[in-house]
């Protein structure tokens, strides 16, 4: 019983849409008009939406779960409500011991005050002693990598210095229930991979983490367990990467799409391997793009685009039926277009965005684009960042001393460590 | 209620924190520096000053320095109770509004706050009105036992009203407003300027001010050694005390709120 940490039961919150009375002035005369005249009670109830409905889960003690779903789903909504810093409408929730949240890690910061008076006061604000902030105040600032600047007012911080000593502050409370919501987009990667290492810190503590992000290379990373929201409504809780491929499949039908003219639109794309219909690959499988065309109007000179982007929506490859060598194409109204893109998919771990543009190829008029046309899910058995996976392995490593016996060459550099790293293509069998 | 009594006390070091940020940066910001906690009180004892010239000229007689002190002693009290509650007001709408929506702590600690760090002026500035005190020669007698009996009350008034008038304007942004324009016009209707003895049997009426008794007790008991008017101080007290318990319990019945409405 006293392993869960944090447990909903049932959570139901109610948000009224469009303007209430927000001053005297115009209360005064309503309630009044009231008095009078009955109001009709369906118009009030027609401005009232449900943000959560029926929420219940539990999260365990050193157990992290995700939460996932699009904007507007109610993932922060859970969180507000977890924090206490709204009421559910209806339900119960308990939280088992100190929580600490790292939702807008620098709202307390004062921009007059020092960066030093600063940890005092977020410190605070956040839940610790003082006491508590003395002692672990070096390891704040060195966390932060701003000791030359802790005593100098914050005004004169940039963001991402704001947001560094934020989450230092916050990321040394420790805490049995720790919530995450999205900070870990602030900062360059060093600083998110501290961020992420704390955090895994906090979790072999023995601290319950709920972990709220629209990254899923993160959420997939952290969390053993995840749970997909979709307005206001649960829709699964299970194990992270079945909900991420729920998630991706239900969020295909959501995709964006631009059109300039409806003279030619891309009616039909499909993501496929070697099988069927998928969203999901290993790194280095092979995928097949199956794209359909269907046009309107006559048009020439077309050409079909394909472009990869990341998670942040950067661009990281590119290409084009056109300059694969097949020339471009003209189409009568009426006719229907349809091409597949092969691809080898030697992408890192993480959730990548094919998208599909058609356009006139000499004038490069846009006609139609998907992006993201689909999003699909990498997953490859090395430990490789980024976005590439070149498929490493070590073929060497050796230490040796350079001298021997030379101890005054030993005092200043104890070892030479010569570590050959070599990315051999031709041994691994998965290229051929 | 004694369950979110015992949150505050667990909070009491933010409480200290975020008076001492309020301090802090008061001072910081200002050219002046602690002249600033000194300038509205003067500028309050001068006018008073000269309200008081116009009595002494139209009743035909010597502006004395007893009047001044009078003046200058009630002055004090008046500016501490303007500025907790104008700090007050504002304090969730303007000066903290990020936290109050993004972090949970019992959130009665910024009218509390405001109150504090305008009990920090009102001590600067009393260190000024004793030096004055002591060159007009007033005398040390046992009734000085009574100030900090009355700024007590002073004080669960002022914290009384800042919290209920902290939550009113989070949720009506013309309270705000109407707070602004009680303060200005306040002081006409409390015996700050003049005594509630110039008006004779009709002095009660201001009495009922619940502020009134207080200033008129600090007056009497620095500047003419003399108790306060005990059933006066009576009522004043029951409205001090009534007032801190019934903004605590309104201010706490609202808090859940304070988020989504903001």
């Amino acid at each position: 019983m006293s392993d869960v940490a944090l447990r909903m039961e049932h959570v139901y919150k109610k948000f009224r849409k469009g303007e209430s009375f927000n001053s005297l002035r115009d209360l005064i005369p309503a309630l009044t008009g009231k008095m009078f005249r009955q109001q009709e009670l369906s118009q009030k109830d027609k401005r009232e939406f449900w943000a959560l409905r029926d929420i219940s889960f539990e999260v365990k003690r050193g157990e992290a779960l995700g939460i996932i779903g699009h904007n507007g789903a109610g993932k922060s909504t859970i969180l507000k409500i977890l924090s206490r810093i709204m009421k559910p409408t209806k339900g119960n929730m308990a939280v088992n011991g100190r929580l600490s949240a790292l939702i807008e890690v620098s709202a307390g910061f004062h921009q007059d005050l020092t960066g030093r008076e600063n940890i005092f006061l977020n410190g605070t604000i956040l839940g610790m002693t003082k006491r508590e902030i003395e002692c672990k105040l070096d390891q704040i600032i060195a966390f932060s990598g701003i000791e030359e600047f802790i005593d100098t007012p914050v005004k004169r911080y940039s963001s991402g210095m704001h947001a560094r000593l934020g989450f230092s502050v916050a990321a040394h409370i420790d805490p049995d229930v720790l919530i995450v919501d999205e900070v870990l987009s602030v900062g360059d990667y060093v600083f998110q991979q501290k961020c992420l290492d704390r955090m895994r810190e906090v979790i072999s503590n023995g601290a319950a983490v709920l972990f709220v992000s629209h990254n899923l290379k993160s959420v997939a990373e952290f969390c053993h367990r995840s749970l997909l929201l979709e307005r206001g409504q649960m829709v699964t809780i299970g194990p992270t990467q079945e909900v991420i491929s729920s998630y991706l499949k239900r969020s295909q039908s959501a995709h964006l799409r631009s059109t300039e003219s409806n003279s030619v639109v891309i009616s039909k794309v499909t993501v496929r391997n070697a099988v069927g219909e998928c969203l999901r690959f290993q790194s280095g499988e092979r995928a097949w793009i199956d794209i359909e065309l269907t046009a309107h109007q006559r048009c020439s000179k077309l050409s079909v685009s394909l472009y990869v982007t990341d998670e942040q929506y950067q661009s990281i490859f590119d290409t084009s039926t056109e300059r694969l060598g097949h020339g471009n194409f003209t189409l009568e109204a009426g006719e229907v277009f349809t091409c597949t893109f092969e691809l080898q998919l030697n992408l890192a771990n993480g959730i990548f965005h094919p998208s599909i543009l058609v356009y006139r190829y000499d004038t490069q008029t846009e006609y139609d684009r998907w992006a993201p046309a689909a999003t699909i899910h990498m997953n490859s058995d090395e430990d490789v960042r980024g976005v590439a996976n070149c498929f490493p392995q070590v073929i060497r490593q050796e230490i040796r001393t350079t001298s021997d016996g030379n101890l005054a060459a030993i005092a200043r550099e104890p070892s030479v460590t010569e570590i050959t790293v070599q990315t051999d293509v031709a041994t691994d069998p998965r290229w051929d | 209620m004694r369950e979110e009594l015992r949150e505050l006390y667990k909070y009491r070091e933010l409480l200290y924190m975020i008076t001492y940020r309020d301090i802090k940066v008061r001072y910081k910001q200002s050219i002046m520096g602690f002249m600033w906690a000194i300038l509205m009180p003067i500028l309050i004892v001068v006018s008073g000053i000269v309200v008081r010239y116009a009595y002494a000229l139209a009743a035909h007689r010597e502006l004395q320095m007893a009047d001044i002190a009078s003046v200058a002693v009630k002055s004090l009290p008046w500016a501490f109770l303007v500025s907790s509650i104008r700090f007050g007001c504002n304090s969730l709408i303007l000066s903290n509004r990020d936290l109050v929506t993004k972090i949970y702590f019992p959130k009665e600690i910024f009218p509390l706050a405001a109150a504090l760090s305008s009990l920090f002026d009102f001590a600067v500035a009393s260190g000024a009105l004793v030096v004055f005190l002591a060159v007009a020669q007033i005398r040390v007698s046992l009734s000085l036992l009574w100030v900090p009996v009355l700024l007590l009350t002073l004080i669960a008034l002022a914290s009384g009203i800042g919290m209920v008038v902290a939550a009113g304007s989070l949720f009506f942004r013309d309270v705000k407003y109407i707070v602004e324009v009680l303060l200005t016009f306040g002081i006409f209707f409390t015996p700050v300027f003049y005594d509630v003895r110039m008006f004779g049997d009709k002095g009660k009426w201001l009495l009922l001010n619940p502020v009134a008794p207080l200033l008129e007790g600090l007056s009497a008991c620095i500047t003419r050694q003399q108790p306060p008017d005990l059933s006066w101080f009576g009522y004043s007290l029951g409205f001090s005390v009534v007032a801190l318990l019934g903004g605590y319990v309104f201010f706490k019945h609202l808090e859940p709120a304070f988020a989504e409405s903001i």
